[in-house]
């Protein structure tokens, strides 16, 4: 791929805490290279606002491998950017031509406050977890892999489930702002495994009613989740939780 | 058991919505089946027959009572749903992503529901009242007594208002069924695997077919296609 600069006029959202009121700053980066990544541009821009004696852009970010969940960013109306499965940080500056705007937003929801700028607060997503996202049972040491049987698709399927990183671009996406998605990855890749399997019905039952308490929205079925998230999460997981809870709330034994 | 949950969390709210969703999307079935009889072209004999066993079937008549409360639960669930959804987002997005990511009509239930309900209303008033309530003119066919409801659809759909009316009426609910049969499915955690495209083709045929047999009803008459 032919490499080249390009120079970008950026809204980004600027908001001092959680208290104030934000608003949409317009910066322009010159030279950027084709070859950045998008952090590395916004790096690049950081580095012009401090030399400039401003307060630099907070936004998350850890790992920039795309594994680690912390880049989030509503990116043109997209959370983390145009590419399909890919989260901000793998999102590359050849997406864009000389002369571009990018408008740039913190993921939006009720249930994740904004920290500062495009910094947004998701440890709703940790309390989801601490309610049932764990298996408390002793299951000993690693058992050698033949003594414990599990059809293939199953292993499969939870090892798809398991690639949810939490970074709660599903929260973002969702018009109603509903975690669906990342609750029923958590559900599914346990309740898929023996090990899980046992405390399936108070897990499901748990993590819906904290899911709930944080404040997210109800799943109506859109699907703008599944088209946004970075690691391909499924609605088929979302049709396991919902078997999962409905089971859970008829059983006789719970 | 954990039954409070149906009511109280938002998979149970969700599951309520499904469940009397695929109950009103039976009712469709019954009601289209027996509009189709005006399609006899027998001057309406065979469809105030069986609007006549509709009208005295006591099971019917208990499931009528049914519909009506599934009707407003579905109403008033779906309505709720969708002002605590909104209030889930209190700053919006300045650029959103629109049909890149979902479906228009996935995002416009509330609405589309809510079109559909007006025309409800309407619809209940032409024929529902009348036929209930404040009573149609009467004929005698073979010895039994039928209420004409063939002649009120005649002369209700005289009016090209009132077909227009109804005509945008059945393309609300088309769009309404389209994502409302999937996800009815979806709710109920059996739109998945291998049921997923069987549901999801029966959903679009059902969405097109019921609504357009619907719409062709009022327009035939209108068009003098049937008498």
């Amino acid at each position: 791929m032919e490499h080249y600069t390009m120079n970008l006029t950026l809204k980004v959202w600027r908001q001092k805490n959680n208290n104030e009121k934000g608003s949409f700053e317009t910066y322009q980066v010159k030279g950027i290279s084709s070859e950045m990544s998008f952090l590395e541009m916004i790096d690049v821009l950081n580095e012009q606002l401090i030399v400039e004696g401003k307060e630099p852009i907070a936004f998350d970010h850890d790992c920039r491998e795309g594994i680690c969940g912390m880049c989030s960013m509503h990116i043109d109306g997209r959370a983390h950017g145009p590419w399909a499965q890919t989260t901000t940080c793998q999102l590359h500056m050849r997406q864009y031509k000389d002369g571009d705007t990018i408008v740039i937003e913190p993921w939006r929801a009720a249930a994740f406050p904004v920290i500062k700028d495009l910094a947004v607060d998701r440890s709703s997503f940790d309390r989801i977890i601490q309610a049932g996202g764990y298996v408390s049972i002793n299951t000993g040491n690693a058992q050698d892999a033949n003594s414990l049987p599990i059809e293939k698709q199953k292993a499969d399927d939870s090892f798809a489930a398991a690639a949810c990183i939490g970074c709660g671009a599903c929260v973002a996406a969702c018009p109603n702002a509903s975690a669906m998605l990342f609750v029923s990855a958590k559900v599914s890749h346990l309740a898929l495994l023996p090990q899980g399997a046992p405390e399936r019905k108070e897990r499901a039952l748990n993590m819906v009613a904290q899911m709930d308490k944080e404040g997210f929205g109800s799943c109506t079925n859109i699907g703008a989740c599944e088209a946004e998230c970075p690691k391909g999460i499924s609605l088929e997981n979302i049709a396991r939780l919902n078997r999962e809870y409905i089971g859970a709330m008829f059983a006789g034994d719970k | 058991m954990n039954w409070n949950t149906l009511f109280s969390s938002s998979i149970g709210k969700k599951l309520q919505m499904g469940l009397t969703g695929i109950f009103l999307i039976l009712f469709l079935l019954v009601h289209c089946y027996i509009n189709a009889q005006i399609f006899w072209n027998d001057g309406g004999q065979k469809f105030n027959e069986a609007a006549h066993f509709m009208a005295n079937n006591p099971l019917i008549r208990i499931s009528e009572l049914g519909l009506f409360a599934f009707l407003i639960l579905h109403t008033v669930q779906g309505l709720s749903l969708y002002f605590k959804n909104k209030s889930k987002r209190t700053q919006s997005y300045k650029v959103s992503a629109g049909n890149a990511t979902s479906k228009w009509y996935s995002r416009s239930m509330a609405i589309l529901g809510t079109l559909i309900l007006l025309f409800l209303v309407m619809h209940l008033n032409h024929f529902w009242v009348p036929s209930r309530i404040t009573g149609l003119e009467t004929y005698t066919f073979n010895g039994v007594e039928y209420h004409n409801l063939y002649a009120k659809m005649q002369l209700q759909f005289k009016d090209a208002m009132v077909v227009t009316i109804y005509t945008l009426g059945c393309i609300s609910l088309a769009w309404h069924l389209m994502h409302g049969f999937y996800s009815a499915f979806q709710t109920l955690g059996l739109a998945s695997f291998k049921y997923k495209s069987l549901i999801k083709t029966v959903g679009i045929a059902f969405s097109v077919l019921i609504p357009l047999l619907f719409a062709a009803m009022p327009i035939a008459f209108f068009l003098d296609l049937i008498k």
